[in-house]
């Protein structure tokens, strides 16, 4: 008798559930009853993102920047809810959309807005603009554009860990296009091999450039390659703040335990398109309807109504933080605007360590 | 004339950079595929995950892009890894990792981060391996700066380039050929050099012809030198060891003195290493040239398996002494019948 075929089935790692549909999730989040301190400071620092990176958008607009810079607003929770538990000593790796995640870290806000000028006061000394930032001192040590690619420097990032014993972890964010990449599938294959401290993030927020992710994959969730590869899982609601920090406690507290790779798929959604500040650029007809469904589940009006409904907060409070939050942003632009852009020797000087090669130095 | 009391093959120099890099450096450590079955490398690695345990001699899966980004990664977090690509043909599934990842980063952060990888590809062909067994590409990688690319033609070099690449704190690829796993030299004690000191060094002196190479190519122009000495011709004989950055000097001053240029590499030929060695001396001294400049390389076709075809394809020392031959008894262009020179030189 031959073998009887396996017919994929749909199953709690294939499946997003009501995560995946935009008219659930509305409602305010629920709060835990400790750490009220911290949840103002995640309203903040979220309001200080979409309002970073409200600002690089009309400044895009108006001609201002030319850099490609791909914009997080509406996914402002993941990076502040996983960097909730991560300690000096961790690091961090970032993709293309990741201004989130330098601010999370407490990245300077005036070195963002001058990177990405090209200034030479810059995260990355004015050499990577808004696709490359960095800020080892907090932990980030490095976000670049092609997809995937720091996918395998994080799970060398947690074979150092591994081996410093420290107990210290690795983090990749991601989204979920780069799950099509080959290179995704063999990191997570190494880490779980190795039983490596690396916790990969996937933002899910349904795009990939302006392509669904009906349109890329067989199933809507990402959470099946981990089970693949025998890395434990969750899901949540990646525009809950709360959601968000908690399962990254539950991820880092056992990689700091020594139990192996962890995996979290954080369910949100693009509010932009993929590049630039327009809402409907290549992301066809179906998508204007689902995003003003989406902005539903704003991840920054659900905590801040769970803070003024606990009282945690007055009613004005959060509108006060986005003005002052915005007002930060402009002066953090208009300062970088008057810093110098790097001199000419650094396109040559900063290629090798150390100092220029004697060819270098004679040919220059 | 000294006695020599011991000399050291190749491969086995290798290995001698290895077992003192993990003796000496605790922050070193190599990873790549069949460390666990070194057969993968020739003799180059023999029972090191036995001395310095697995957890510094690491097996991996057959996964070339994420075993070197975990080493590009792990070197960002203080260590010196040093990744094995048996087979630069295999190692090309990595190319992102090691064209765009670790040689822009120092540049793309600010130019302060140290990227201390070493990443050794192997060009392991021959034996009738065919098309995807077979590939150098050296050229391809030189080509991209921020990346360094060593060569070692000598079991000196390829002990002490090895550890100097290790040692750098930019990414190097290090390029040996298991076709020189047997040449044999007698070493002095390791020296740690300073590889951004380092770059191509003249191997012998001579001054009628100067021949340039690198890796098994440098030693068919000192069996070719060997050859052409009988018949009193007098070859300079330079070997790149550092492909990226070059620093042409030394080729220039030996060209301004012999005239003529020969240049010998085992890789392709067009926008190949070779190439760029002629465009450095007609660039900056075409006045110096008393015959056009040579190439010897692969044919420009994917490596045969069939063993006649096989020999035909790789360049070896007769095919050196020719070229060096028809270079040495033509006229000197620069005071003879220059119409009749380029007709018999088929350029």
């Amino acid at each position: 008798m031959g073998a009887t075929p396996h017919t994929p089935e749909q199953s709690p790692s294939t499946h997003l559930g009501s995560l995946g549909d935009p008219t659930k999730h509305h409602d305010a989040i629920v709060l835990p009853t400790a750490d009220r301190d911290w949840l103002v400071d995640a309203l903040r620092t979220m309001h200080q993102i979409r309002a970073a990176e409200e600002t690089i958008g009309d400044m895009v607009t108006a001609g201002r920047i030319r850099c490609p810079c791909h914009l997080t607003i509406g996914q402002e929770a993941v990076p502040v809810g996983v960097m909730r538990h991560l300690n000096a000593g961790d690091r961090v790796f970032g993709a293309h959309r990741s201004h989130g995640h330098y601010l999370a870290l407490g990245g300077s806000l005036d070195k963002l807005m001058a990177e990405i000028q090209g200034k030479d006061t810059g995260a990355s000394r004015g050499m990577g603009g808004s696709m490359h930032l960095i800020d080892m001192e907090r932990g980030l040590f490095g976000t670049v554009p092609i997809v995937g690619a720091t996918i395998p420097i994080t799970v060398g990032a947690g074979l150092a860990a591994q081996m410093d014993g420290g107990g210290a972890v690795a983090v990749s964010f991601f989204g979920d296009g780069a799950t099509e990449e080959g290179g995704f599938h063999e990191s997570l294959n190494l880490a779980s091999v190795r039983q490596l401290p690396v916790f990969f993030v996937c933002e899910n927020n349904f795009f990939s450039s302006h392509l669904h992710i009906g349109l890329r994959q067989p199933h809507d969730s990402v959470s099946r390659f981990a089970e693949a590869h025998r890395v434990p899982w969750q899901r949540v609601d990646g525009n809950d703040v709360v959601a968000v920090a908690d399962a990254a406690d539950r991820a880092v507290t056992a990689m700091r335990a020594g139990q192996g790779p962890q995996f979290l798929e954080v369910v949100t959604y693009r509010w932009r398109g993929h590049v630039g500040p327009r809402d409907d650029l290549d992301v066809g007809v179906r998508r204007s309807d689902d995003l003003h469904t989406w902005k539903l589940r704003d991840p920054i009006g659900r905590l801040a109504a769970a803070l003024v409904a606990s009282g945690v907060i007055g009613p004005e409070d959060s509108e006060r933080m986005r003005a002052d939050a915005q007002a930060e942003a402009q002066k953090a632009w208009d300062r970088a605007d008057r810093d110098p852009f790097p001199a000419d020797e650094a396109l040559l000087d900063r290629v090798y360590g150390g100092r220029r090669d004697a060819a270098q130095v004679r040919e220059a | 004339m000294t006695q020599v009391d011991k000399t050291t093959p190749y491969g086995i120099a290798i290995r001698e950079a290895f077992q003192y890099l993990l003796e000496t450096y605790p922050e070193a450590f190599t990873i790549g595929q069949g460390l666990w079955s070194p057969w993968y490398v020739g003799n180059s690695m023999t029972d090191l995950d036995k001395q310095f345990g697995k957890d510094r001699v690491i097996d991996t899966p057959v996964s070339e892009l994420a075993t070197t980004g975990a080493a590009l990664g792990a070197a960002l977090c203080g260590y010196r890894p040093i990744v094995i690509h048996p087979r630069v043909d295999f190692m090309l599934l990595a190319t992102d990792q090691i064209v765009t990842q670790a040689a822009k980063w120092r540049h793309m952060f600010g130019g302060d981060v140290a990227v201390p990888l070493t990443i050794r590809g192997i060009i392991n062909r021959g034996g009738e391996q065919g098309a995807q067994h077979s590939q150098a590409l050296h050229s391809w990688f030189a080509h991209v700066p921020g990346l360094r690319v060593v060569m070692p033609a000598t079991p000196g070099d390829a002990r002490d380039l090895l550890i100097a690449s290790v040692l750098c704190d930019d990414p190097v690829l290090y390029v040996d050929d298991r076709w020189l796993y047997e040449e044999e030299e007698a070493l002095g004690p390791i020296v740690e050099l300073d590889l951004r000191e380092e770059g191509p060094r003249r191997l012998r002196a001579g001054t009628d012809l100067t021949m340039v190479a690198s890796g098994y190519s440098t030693k068919l122009c000192v069996e070719a030198a060997d050859k052409l000495a009988e018949s009193g011709a007098s070859c300079d004989i330079i070997d790149l060891r550092v492909l990226n950055p070059i620093d042409p000097q030394v080729i220039l001053e030996s060209v301004q003195r012999t005239g003529r240029l020969l240049v010998v590499d085992g890789d392709w030929s067009n926008c190949g290493m070779a190439g760029e060695i002629v465009a450095r001396v007609a660039e900056t001294i075409p006045a110096a040239l008393s015959a056009p400049a040579r190439r010897v390389t692969l044919a420009d076709a994917p490596a045969p398996t069939s063993g006649p075809l096989e020999r035909l394809y790789y360049p070896d020392t007769d095919n050196v002494v020719t070229a060096a031959r028809e270079l040495l008894d033509g006229p000197d262009v620069r005071f003879g019948d220059s119409e009749s020179t380029m007709r018999r030189w088929g350029t």
